[in-house]
């Protein structure tokens, strides 16, 4: 059974919204052992089937309104609207249970982009994002159990209250 | 109805709303009402800002590289991009017609995609409220009632879109990025066990495809007249056609039936599309509205998508889903539909459709020999123009002697629609909301109409942390009024 699968979503032409596939592109080039790893363009329905029978999972996206650069969160599932063209984690999660498939413990970790025009590069936010994001991934993957990941999430949380603090 | 809301005399008086975005994740569409003191809808126009840019994108790079970068245009379709480009660029390349191996690969790839695109839509009529959303207990419990007849739709509706994108894997090379189709032909046969593994699947696909054809249909006769009327206003009808007229979702010639089904323009050659066509800038939209030229604007718009094509083409050469079709043609009050939710309806047919073609595909053993490419004299430019899912897909590029792309031209078919969602709306607007207290699920109907068009409002990007519906009420001195967020 695969432990973890990696669901990293983006258009790796329209500037930071590249975060995602970028990030797998250096887990890629890692290739550790036991986690599966999905990129594609924007969530659907059929990658509740990625989750299938897995223990953890992690979705990796870029987010337009986030001020830390890489915040990491447990996901529930929630049901799906009427929207056709794409689904956030939680609804992919949702799917998966409609259908009758075991899902797993899922997280999110969302990475602060600040450009997402098409024929864009990364922007100086998301440049900071994807190394901040790299360096939590990295930790996320020395400890791949639910426990493990609550703390760090914590801890990233803290982090931000600290620099909101700072800021203002 | 088509421009009679589109321009009001007096705005200044006139009291604002604007449904921004559209809708939670599909990118950025935004619907403004202006209304007069006595609630009346004097104006509905939908704004979509998405296809800006595209053409710079594509200009200045290298002919080649262009079927696999367009794929970036559109997270939702990134195949029809793919096949629309490899298309107009075989002109280029002088590949014209190519070999039978690399269009039946193509043909598979395109079929695989029209396939896992309709079936999210078969996977949301398992929870037709959410799709349809109307506040009407009645039109509710009409469809809810027919859905849970069909428990397996959700799951069955997962495993038709996974099929699909199985058939592009194996045909493009990966899941996403794919690389399948270059121009002069393809790159690769089609892998005998991934033939195999489809074909194992094939009758099952084609068996849950013909069910959903019949549940879209039972849903239309649990509320006929809502159907039938809902936004509905008669335009031209515009798709590709084969030479002898049957439905080709892949390649053929233009045809164009008026209102009331007859042809005016039929033959017309995909390199030919701008002796039909002009494409009008009107200057509150950022996209273009098309209209057949000859006709001029107020009355050359017309419609593209699975409405128009199962109207527009003479049969549908796939035998259960021509027997649908002729079931489907029957069901129609006056011979042609123009509603936008009859659209739910031939979007199955043609899923069915897709689903039969690729069973019948798969045994062909050009897929997994023979030649692949082909060349011959070069021309400066090409036009290749694809059914995509939500309609006629249109991929014009000049190419300079540097092999660089020095001016091209595309028009997709959210552009192709744009008068139809206006017109639309504006239906809408003037049967459900003028004069009525504006409530969130009044706004809703404005939502379904678009929905119907299912436009491609997702060649956005899709990032988390967009806003959610919102829906603004200001008054004539712009001062906020109320504000609902649905997200």
């Amino acid at each position: 059974m695969t432990s973890l699968v990696v669901l990293a979503v983006g258009n790796d032409a329209r500037g930071d919204d590249a975060l995602g596939p970028l990030l797998m592109a250096r887990l890629d080039a890692l290739d550790p052992p036991g986690v599966a790893r999905v990129l594609d363009f924007q969530l659907q329905v059929e990658h509740a089937l990625d989750l299938d029978g897995v223990a953890l999972a992690l979705f990796v996206d870029a987010h337009c309104r986030q001020a830390a650069p890489v915040a990491l969160a447990p996901i529930q599932a929630e049901p799906t609207t009427g929207a056709s063209h794409a689904l956030s984690p939680a609804q992919v999660l949702g799917v998966g249970r409609r259908i009758g498939r075991a899902m797993p413990e899922a997280w999110l970790m969302s990475l602060a982009g600040a450009d997402f025009s098409l024929g864009q590069g990364l922007s100086p936010v998301g440049q900071a994002s994807l190394e901040a994001g790299w360096r939590c991934l990295q930790a996320l993957l020395a400890n791949p159990t639910g426990e493990a990941w609550r703390a760090l999430a914590q801890g990233l949380g803290e982090l931000a209250g600290v620099v909101d603090t700072l800021g203002s | 109805m088509a421009f009679e809301l589109e321009n009001a005399s007096d705005r200044e008086n006139l009291r604002r709303v604007a449904i921004d975005p559209v809708s939670r994740v599909e990118g950025h569409g935004k619907v403004t009402l202006l209304l007069d003191e006595a609630g009346h809808i004097r104006e509905a126009r939908l704004h979509i800002v998405e296809f800006r840019g595209f053409e710079v994108f594509i200009q200045g790079r290298p002919y080649w590289e262009v079927p696999v970068m367009v794929q970036r245009l559109c997270g939702i379709c990134p195949v029809s991009h793919h096949l629309a480009a490899a298309k107009a660029l075989d002109r280029v390349v002088g590949a014209v017609p190519v070999t039978a191996t690399a269009d039946k690969l193509r043909r598979l790839m395109h079929y695989g995609q029209i396939l896992q695109s309709h079936a999210l839509h078969f996977f949301h009529l398992s929870s037709p409220d959410l799709l349809f959303g109307f506040d009407s207990e009645v039109a509710r419990r009409n469809i809810v009632g027919v859905a849970e007849a069909y428990p397996e739709v959700a799951r069955q509706g997962v495993l038709i879109r996974k099929f699909g994108q199985e058939a592009i894997r194996a045909t493009a090379g990966k899941r996403i990025h794919g690389t399948g189709a270059v121009p002069g032909g393809v790159n690769r046969h089609l892998d005998r066990a991934d033939r195999d593994a489809l074909l194992a699947e094939a009758d099952t696909i084609v068996a849950w495809s013909l069910a959903a054809v019949e549940l879209v249909r039972r849903l239309h006769e649990a509320n006929r007249a809502l159907y039938e009327n809902f936004g509905t206003v008669p335009s031209g009808l515009l798709s590709l056609v084969r030479a002898d007229g049957a439905m080709d979702l892949y390649d053929g010639h233009l045809r164009l039936r008026d209102a009331q089904g007859v042809i005016l323009a039929d033959h017309i050659p995909d390199q030919d599309y701008l002796q039909l066509l002009t494409e009008e800038v009107k200057p509150w939209s950022y996209m273009k509205f098309p209209y057949v030229t000859h006709l001029g604007p107020e009355a050359g718009w017309y419609k593209v998508g699975p409405l128009a094509r199962v109207q527009n083409c003479a049969f549908i050469p796939s035998p259960l889903a021509e027997a649908e079709r002729q079931a489907f043609l029957a069901a129609q009050p006056g011979g042609v539909s123009h509603a936008p939710l009859v659209t739910h309806w031939a979007r199955m047919i043609e899923m069915l459709h897709a689903a039969e073609v690729i069973r019948a595909l798969l045994p062909d053993p050009d897929l997994v020999a023979g030649e692949r490419m082909v060349e011959g004299s070069r021309s400066g430019q090409g036009v290749g123009i694809i059914e995509a899912p939500r309609g006629t897909l249109i991929h014009h590029y000049q190419v300079g002697e540097d092999d660089l792309v020095s001016w091209c031209n595309l028009i997709v078919s959210t552009t192709h629609n744009n008068q139809a969602m206006n017109s639309a709306i504006r239906a809408v607007a003037r049967d459900y909301l003028d004069g009525q207290t504006l409530t969130e699920g009044l706004l809703n109907h404005i939502e379904v109409a678009i929905r119907a068009f299912d436009p491609c409002l997702s060649c956005a990007t899709h990032a988390l942390g967009q806003m959610p519906l919102a829906v603004e009420l200001v008054d004539v001195a712009g001062e906020l009024l109320d504000r609902r967020v649905r997200g």
